[in-house]
């Protein structure tokens, strides 16, 4: 089985975002970076399905800048077999990054081409579905439970208020949410394995896209809390706030 | 006049409530641009509910009816919305499971660029202009989308439903033909009508100060008193096995708004807080005063909560009997 997973490399979700001097990107100065933790449930349900099948190969492409290779090498650090960096800035159309994706990934002859559900960055949902539009293949979002059997998949995904079942042929686009799978931790076999695997560094120029990012801006701060009472006997006071000053009772 | 569509969600025949909240977002943007919204309503028949949006400022109706789509059809849904919108001004879609597995096949089909999950709309020298959270909330993005149409999709729960009659005239959309690379083939309920921590008016939701999953009964009773809550968790207690991954609120779960939010038990890392801050009023209830969450709390209970829940409880219940 021969298996892709994409890969974005992001802040870390405990990190604190300042806006950049330009006032469009965030400051990526003291940010610790991670790879996606939505991808690396892609990164987990490649391995388990590549072992499964016994043969094939597993491939991590990321788009992003030099940095990236450190992410990449993380998911060869987990046991991914080989690398491709997409060597680009990024853009904030996601269109044009799904366009460069799917140029490499065209004509690989993959049975699975795996994404996380989101990027905990951009919050842009919509990569991996483009991909699939774009190489006309099946694509089923936001997978939190998967059977793969006689070339079909089965899935699981979480809708508001259910669970909603699907299935489709391979060759097929994934996207994976929580759920799906507990990635493993690297070992440090891994680690050092990891350092002679190959990693291909291939520039590509994304389009200018129809996204422009006027600007970023810091969120209205909350009015500072307060504490209204200790234990049981502070409820009605509650109680009337929510009912007489917030209104929500 | 050109045309904004607002592509509407049902289930098991009846109208979803996000469909009115982006026929208002639709509504808002089709008065500065001086369009018409289209409100798409997909069904294998009728669906109830419909009349609402023309209460809410669609001026047309159009059914796309197709055997296939009692049931979410990812093909067929994205081959309507693709052929009817070609020329449109803008689509405008729910930041739902569906909307967000749909819009970018619409967009990738069309060949234009996507927002997502917007919470504030305008318009800048006819080009639809746009907000949305990144990295969690902790920075808002200002985004203008150059294409035509311009394709986004709204938060729910930020868009509330606001009447503005139109004629809401009933009309068809044609489906094209299309060939459905994937089946859905049907949805397991989750418990009883449970209600999504995205879309609840009041979301409950607990940490590891509740220390067992079984305690989590006490924040289902509470929830339950309120009548139109749902339970959330944060990632401690999710990631511990004690709740769905479902109802994990934060950065690596969902970012909720709902018009009460009480935190239970939770300190209040800053993955939570992003998912939750821009709930319209917030309550703690946590035994250390000095947790990060009753700094965003609008109110603060400091205090066992196996005591507080308890008697917050009951006085919800009382007060919605009365």
């Amino acid at each position: 089985m021969r298996i892709a997973v994409c890969l974005k490399r992001v802040p870390d979700t405990t990190a604190k975002i300042a806006i950049g001097a330009d006032g469009t990107s965030a400051d990526e100065a003291g940010i610790k970076f991670v790879p996606n933790p939505y991808d690396e449930y892609a990164i987990e349900e490649a391995l388990t399905l590549r072992q499964a099948a016994g043969d094939g190969e597993t491939v991590v492409v990321s788009l992003g800048g030099d940095a990236a290779q450190e992410t990449i090498r993380a998911a060869l650090a987990m046991g991914i077999d080989r690398g491709v960096l997409l060597q680009a800035a990024g853009s904030a159309d996601g269109l044009e990054v799904a366009r460069a994706l799917a140029a490499e990934l065209k004509g690989g002859g993959f049975d699975l081409i795996l994404f996380g559900k989101m990027a905990v960055d951009d919050y842009n949902h919509q990569v991996g579905v483009m991909v699939a539009e774009l190489l006309e293949l099946p694509c089923i979002t936001a997978v939190s439970h998967l059977t793969i059997a006689d070339g079909a998949v089965a899935a699981e995904r979480e809708i508001e208020g259910g669970i909603e079942l699907s299935g489709c042929a391979l060759p097929a686009v994934l996207t994976c949410d929580k759920g799906l799978n507990s990635p493993r931790l690297p070992s440090l076999k891994g680690i050092m394995a990891a350092k002679k695997k190959p990693l291909d560094v291939k520039p590509v120029s994304l389009g200018a896209g129809t996204v422009t990012v006027l600007g970023l801006s810091y969120p209205a701060e909350r009015k500072p809390g307060r504490i209204i009472g200790e234990g049981a006997d502070a409820v009605p006071e509650l109680v009337r706030l929510l009912r007489e000053e917030a209104k929500v009772l | 006049m050109s045309v904004i569509f607002a592509v509407t969600e049902q289930r098991d025949g009846t109208l979803r409530k996000v469909s009115l909240e982006v026929v208002t977002a639709a509504r808002r943007l089709a008065d500065q641009l001086g369009a018409e919204v289209h409100a798409v309503v997909f069904g294998s028949g009728p669906v109830s509910g419909v009349d609402q949006l023309g209460a809410h400022g669609a001026d047309r109706v159009l059914a796309a009816t197709h055997p296939d789509f009692g049931l979410y059809s990812p093909d067929g849904f994205a081959a309507t919305v693709a052929a009817a919108g070609k020329g449109a001004a803008a689509i405008v879609f729910a930041a739902t499971a569906t909307g967000r597995d749909l819009a970018p096949r619409v967009a990738a089909r069309l060949g234009v660029g996507l927002s997502t999950d917007v919470t504030e709309l305008g318009t800048e020298g006819g080009k639809v202009v746009v907000t949305r959270p990144v990295y969690a909330g902790k920075v808002l993005q200002r985004v203008r989308l150059d294409a035509t149409p311009s394709l986004l999709s709204v938060r729910p729960n930020i868009f509330q439903p606001i009447a503005a009659a139109k004629a809401g005239a009933a009309g068809a959309l044609t489906v094209p033909a299309f060939t459905a690379r994937v089946k859905v083939t049907g949805i397991k309920a989750a418990a009883t009508a449970a209600l999504d921590v995205t879309e609840a008016p009041v979301v409950v939701s607990g940490g590891r100060g509740l220390k067992a999953p079984e305690h989590f009964a006490l924040l289902e009773a509470l929830a339950a008193a309120f009548g139109n809550a749902a339970v959330g968790a944060s990632r401690a207690v999710v990631d511990a096995g004690w709740r769905e991954h479902g109802a994990q609120v934060g950065q690596t779960g969902k970012t909720v708004s709902p018009n009460l939010y009480v935190a239970v038990g939770i300190s209040g890392a800053i993955q939570h807080l992003a998912g939750m801050r821009t709930a319209r009023t917030i309550v703690a209830i946590n035994r250390d005063k000095d947790a990060p969450i009753f700094k965003v709390a609008d109110y603060g209970i400091v205090g066992d909560l196996f005591e507080v829940v308890p008697r917050l409880t009951a006085e919800v219940k009382r007060l919605r009997a009365e």
